[in-house]
């Protein structure tokens, strides 16, 4: 490993200074345990204060059943409820599936790559909220620039794209897409750097290149990294807020909305916070299977490796 | 062997032409790709040199006609409409993903040295504790949050903004370093022992140093998610309190706001976590290959 200075060593506050413990194997077992549960206590206290308190609160106030009653009765829910699973079955499907293959394509030894590869992971460190805004008013309408660029390339007309639900739901895709493809494409880009050069060479002498090897080879290698990231991405995608309120705005009329953004207008623009909690909490019955899948894989992964 | 060489000829040619291809298609899959990546920011760029106030004037032009840098002045000087106190805001967002960065470090690599060198066995309860955090998304608690804050006395804190950063940046930086943590050999660690090196020891002599590339990606994780935030610093801070993100979001469905500044604001926002990507990329690069690369 590189032996530069600590530049994230000497972020850190050296808060804790070594108090010399006395050597001895016997009498540092008892004092490991000890500091291990100093060292977790921060942890914990973050875990109880800002996980367990707030989730057993919008459970509690999710237990009402008429809040239920209500939100079915409500034209806006099933239509939202509908955007949502089309959101993140597209939005995580897509963005996973072409961050497999282009981490494939960013693996490729050519000089202009790596160049290439830092542009393209931009957009993951360009902050949502001004990302979401900029791709709002590329997709205004004939003043954007992507409908500039259609009539000017094309002599296309293009279409409002926010101003028809299906566009605008695709249009919030694209830009979820756009912002969180980089980061998962580099992470398959670590997981193919772990497969052993030798199990490609022993592919090509059987034969299996190009797309024979990434079926038979790189994928089945793949698939349980590919299994986590995307049911991990499943729950970051359904939790997406700034997206939807910033690119499509709910627009036309709301109908784009996503139950994240439905939840908070009924909390903050209709004041019924009870019922905004028991919106986003209806999607309990796909978080809690996907967190348990999550659990146990990320449990045998460990074990494997 | 006349007859082998004439046979071999074509299918020479094939293969070459085969490769030829690969390499134009996988060039025109670049140029795609270099599209896809730069136009929203090259569409940031276009509002914030167009020189006209107020109302989007750019007019479905794919270049302005008139670039002009007085947007970028205008923001810097605090001079444009929504912008006044910029550079406070800027402080505040700044200051939060600072702290959220700088506590995500801490607790998360606390955490992870203790299960992970101190009590190896005891990881998956950690590993389950941080899986569970993300079982329900940040976004869907926020009416809890907004209750909790006023609580424990942050409301209108940005505390209460960090809080919740750090609460959802260290479960991934746990994931991360349990994961970056198995490369260390265990061998370091009993040799540190036998010289008497106390837990703390091994954390700053040992552990911090050779984590050095895994702390980098969650030291940049930890900030983006900080910096990617509109939600939580909209809802749990009042207008005393503003970030950068906040302003922006609320005014952006306004027309006649300096657009062009806005912008231009947006442009120098988005810099700093670019900044330290590049400042740590040897280290980012060096996890991605698991510290195999430059072994």
């Amino acid at each position: 490993m590189s032996g530069t200075p600590g530049v994230i060593a000497a972020t850190i506050p050296a808060s804790v200074k070594g108090s010399g413990h006395p050597p001895g194997r016997g009498h540092l077992r008892g004092s490991d345990l000890k500091w291990a549960i100093a060292f977790v206590a921060p942890y914990a206290a973050v875990f109880f204060a800002f996980v367990v308190y707030p989730v057993g609160y919008a459970l509690w106030m999710a237990s009402e059943p008429s809040l239920y009653r209500d939100l079915i009765a409500d034209p806006l829910y099933l239509p939202t409820l509908v955007n949502t699973l089309l959101f993140v079955g597209l939005g995580v499907n897509l963005k996973m599936f072409l961050a497999l293959l282009l981490s494939g394509y960013f693996m490729r030894p050519r000089w202009w790559i790596k160049i290439l590869l830092a542009i393209y992971v931009l957009p993951w460190t360009v902050a949502a909220a001004q990302a979401c805004i900029s791709f709002h008013w590329m997709l205004i309408d004939q003043r954007g620039l992507v409908d500039g660029l259609l009539s000017a390339l094309f002599g296309v007309e293009g279409p409002i794209w926010l101003n028809d639900r299906w566009l605008a739901l695709g249009s919030n895709i694209a830009a979820y897409t756009w912002k969180w493809m980089p980061f998962w494409t580099l992470i398959f880009i670590a997981g193919r750097m772990t497969i052993p050069r030798d199990i490609y060479d022993a592919a090509a002498v059987d034969g299996a290149t190009g797309i024979r090897r990434f079926v038979h080879v790189t994928f089945p290698l793949l698939a349980n990294l590919y299994l986590i990231c995307s049911l991990l991405s499943t729950l970051w995608t359904l939790g997406d807020f700034t997206t939807v309120y910033l690119v499509s705005g709910g627009a036309p009329a709301l109908s784009s909305e996503v139950l994240a953004t439905l939840g908070f207008r009924y909390a903050f623009d209709t004041a019924r916070p009870a019922l905004g909690v028991a919106a986003v909490m209806s999607t309990l019955p796909i978080l809690i299977p996907v967190t348990i899948v999550l659990m146990r894989k990320v449990q045998t992964s460990a074990v494997q490796v | 062997m006349s007859l082998a060489s004439v046979s071999v000829h074509p299918a020479r040619k094939r293969r070459r032409l085969r490769m030829a291809l690969t390499e134009a298609g996988s060039i025109a899959l670049g140029v795609v790709l270099l599209v896809w990546s730069l136009l929203p920011l090259y569409n940031m760029l276009l509002v914030a040199l167009d020189p006209e106030e107020g109302e989007i004037e750019f007019d479905g032009n794919i270049w302005t006609p008139e670039p002009s840098l007085e947007s970028f002045r205008a923001a810097v000087t605090e001079e444009a409409r929504y912008l006044e106190h910029f550079w406070h805001e800027f402080g505040n967002s700044l200051y939060i993903g600072l702290a959220t960065m700088v506590l995500t470090l801490l607790i998360g690599s606390l955490a992870s040295f203790a299960v992970s060198r101190l009590r190896p066995g005891s990881g998956s309860l950690l590993t389950n504790a941080a899986l569970l955090t993300y079982a329900i998304p940040a976004s869907f608690l926020i009416v809890p949050y907004y209750r909790i804050m006023h609580v424990y006395g942050l409301s209108d804190e940005l505390w209460a903004v960090i809080a919740v950063q750090v609460t959802f940046a260290t479960p991934f930086a746990v994931l991360i370093l349990g994961l970056y943590a198995r490369l260390i050999p265990f061998e370091l660690d009993d040799a540190a022992r036998v010289d008497g090196a106390s837990a703390v020891q091994l954390y700053l002599r040992i552990y911090l140093p050779l984590m050095r590339p895994a702390l980098a990606v969650v030291a940049i994780y930890a900030l983006l998610l900080a910096w990617n935030d509109y939600l939580y610093q909209a809802v749990l801070l009042s207008v005393r309190n503003m970030t950068v993100s906040v302003v922006q979001g609320q005014v952006f469905v306004d027309v006649d706001a300096a657009w062009n500044a806005m912008m231009a604001a947006a442009i120098i926002y988005v810099l700093p976590p670019i900044a330290l990507l590049f400042v740590l990329r040897r280290y980012v690069a060096a996890s991605l290959t698991m510290g195999g690369g430059d072994r």
